[in-house]
């Protein structure tokens, strides 16, 4: 179960990530293998390495999965094979 | 989920770029980050159940912060200008603690704990090797414990989850949003919320922090100057003398052109103040944050083009905004409900109401969130036809007279546009017959005198007969708590004072 604040590490690349919001049946992959708390280094599918970048958030198209990046990698992250795409969040002044 | 993966994130991304500056020296990111570790091992090998910082800002400050999120310890500042007979019931509700204390407050000891003076905190924890800690990661763990000012009891503890305070900076901040050379003045103390959330949001940023440990005008505009500030939070009664710093010294606000960007916080901006700032800084973009501790900072924003249509154009409802706190966080729902709970309509008013993932609402283990999760805020206020949020004062600082409710906010505006005053507070007084009448304590401007029948038709003629004052008191100043809160309490004493 992916509960939220769960930090996972991509088993292809140096990729890092923490879980907002996800589902009880999610699977996450990056590079086309399982994201894992572990750091073995496997070999990703080469049309899944388009790269993730720290400090964006991925999402679904409902977005019923929420991803932050917390370390850039060249994998990218597919949620049950749907491919995460970036939230976009509307810029707000620094208010602190 | 820790806030102090903001930390990590911004030393792996940037770790040699200058996260903070103190005293004239800098301290990288991968600095604070790997301080931040030593930290958190030097809790977890104590027995400590609460991180306490008694002192001013510091390096001090996001290291013990960040060092007791990761050690997964409640993190609490304390007003270190609180008398020891303040300090000691707070520091009896936070037992264990590991106390960091400044210069100020070292003469306190107590049996069982860590207690360490600031500079030996900091050269313990910014030497020496890099060390492996394991992080705390329950999201619903106690990230930040802060005392409430206590202006109408006894202090209450609000908790902020590391939930809550991570969705705020999720969901307002860019992370690297800032440019290599943009820095931050940060002249609010860290216990106060703003503090808080200051350290944190310029952390996600990757914005240097420029700290002014104890505000001063004159001190501020210099830091402004030598350190090439960029953007400042300041509380209404610091943007008032910063104002007043430039006047009296026909200081070229030139002199201070790397600032882009103030916001402003944490009590009511007289309309006039904003006014004269936009005058003076036409380059620089304001933004008025409201937020609570309870609501781990921000939730509504009055944006900088929002200050700029009301500066630009003479339309009544426009202009009125400049005295609006704006349209809520996109994370954040709203609402102003009367007294039977029933949301109201536009320009009604009634107490606000605020939901969303950031929203607490918890004092020692306590919640006061309804069954739907919304928070009474105990702020008095309403919308207008646009959604802008006015705030009308606090919930309890309404007048009650005859069975008419008066905010007191109403008065005040109104008289603080009357060039002979320079400050004003109107609150209520036990009355035999009307429950309570307004009492108004007045600060002439320098130079200026107003009588008490002048004030009293010139609020007749403004307003209606029932806001005219009963009792009436000239000050030389009002008495504001240093983070610039009026003292009501305070006020209402001098008009008991004057029947005795």
């Amino acid at each position: 179960m992916l509960k939220p604040g769960t930090r996972l590490k991509s088993a292809v690349c140096d990729a890092e990530f923490m879980i907002i919001k996800a589902g009880d049946s999610d699977t996450l992959t990056c590079g086309g293998v399982a994201l894992d708390e572990s750091s073995d280094r496997l070999e990703g599918e080469s049309d899944k390495m388009n790269g993730c970048l720290i400090g964006k958030r991925y999402i679904n198209a409902n977005e019923s999965i929420e991803v932050l990046c917390v370390k850039t990698g060249e994998g990218s992250l597919y949620c049950n094979d749907e491919e995460l795409m970036t939230k976009d969040t509307k810029k707000l002044p620094s208010s602190d | 989920m820790n806030i102090a993966l903001f930390l990590q994130m911004a030393a792996e991304a940037c770790p040699d770029r200058p996260a903070l500056t103190h005293d004239g020296k800098h301290y990288t990111y991968a600095q604070l980050f790997s301080a931040a570790k030593r930290a958190a091992l030097h809790f977890s090998a104590t027995n400590c159940k609460f991180v306490c910082l008694l002192d001013t800002s510091s390096p001090a400050t996001p290291i013990a912060l960040m060092g007791a999120a990761i050690a997964g310890i409640p993190y609490v500042p304390l007003n270190y200008r609180l008398s020891e007979e303040q300090i000691t019931p707070l520091l009896d509700r936070i037992n264990p603690a590991y106390l960091i204390s400044g210069p100020r407050n070292e003469t306190y000891d107590v049996d069982g704990w860590v207690v360490q003076n600031s500079a030996d905190f900091l050269s313990d924890v910014l030497n020496g090797q890099e060390v492996e800690v394991t992080w705390h990661e329950d999201p619903s763990a106690v990230a930040v414990q802060l005392f409430t000012s206590g202006t109408t009891g006894i202090p209450k503890a609000a908790l902020l989850r590391h939930e809550h305070l991570v969705s705020y900076i999720l969901g307002s901040v860019e992370f690297m949003g800032a440019l290599e050379d943009e820095a931050a003045l940060v002249s609010v103390p860290p216990y106060h919320i703003a503090g808080i959330s200051a350290a944190m949001s310029n952390i996600y940023a990757c914005r240097r922090v420029v700290q002014l440990p104890d505000f001063d005008a004159s001190a501020w505009l210099r830091l402004v100057a030598d350190e090439g500030v960029t953007s400042a939070f300041v509380v209404p009664t610091m943007l008032t003398r910063i104002i007043k710093e430039i006047d009296a010294g026909k200081l070229d606000p030139k002199a201070f052109s790397s600032l882009m960007s103030i916001a402003y916080g944490g009590g009511k901006m007289p309309v006039p103040v904003i006014e004269r700032a936009l005058t003076l800084f036409p380059g620089v973009n304001f933004t008025n944050a409201y937020g609570l501790t309870e609501t781990s900072s921000t939730i509504a924003l009055l944006d900088p083009d929002d200050h700029r249509a009301a500066i630009d154009h003479d339309d009544t409802a426009l202009r009125a905004r400049l005295g609006s706190v704006g349209k809520p966080l996109p994370s954040v729902e709203i609402e102003v409900r009367d007294e039977d709970g029933r949301q109201v309509g536009p320009f009604e008013s009634g107490e606000i109401y605020v939901r969303g993932p950031q929203v607490s609402g918890e004092y020692d283990g306590r919640s006061v969130l309804d069954a739907d999760g919304w928070f009474p805020t105990r702020d008095a206020g309403y919308v207008d036809n646009d959604g802008y949020l006015f705030l009308s004062g606090r919930a309890d600082d309404v007048i009650v007279r005859g069975g008419e409710n008066i905010s007191p906010g109403e008065i005040e505006d109104l008289l603080h546009q009357h060039p002979a005053i320079a400050d004003t507070a109107a609150v209520g007084i036990p009355s035999e017959e009307w429950g309570e009448v307004i009492a108004l304590t007045v600060v002439c401007a320098t130079g200026q005198t107003i009588t008490e029948d002048e004030l009293r038709s010139h609020i007749r003629e403004h307003l209606r007969s029932s806001r005219v004052p009963e009792a009436i008191h000239f000050a030389s100043e009002l008495p504001y708590n240093e983070t610039g809160k009026l003292l009501r309490r305070v006020v209402r004493e001098w008009f008991k004072a004057d029947e005795d």
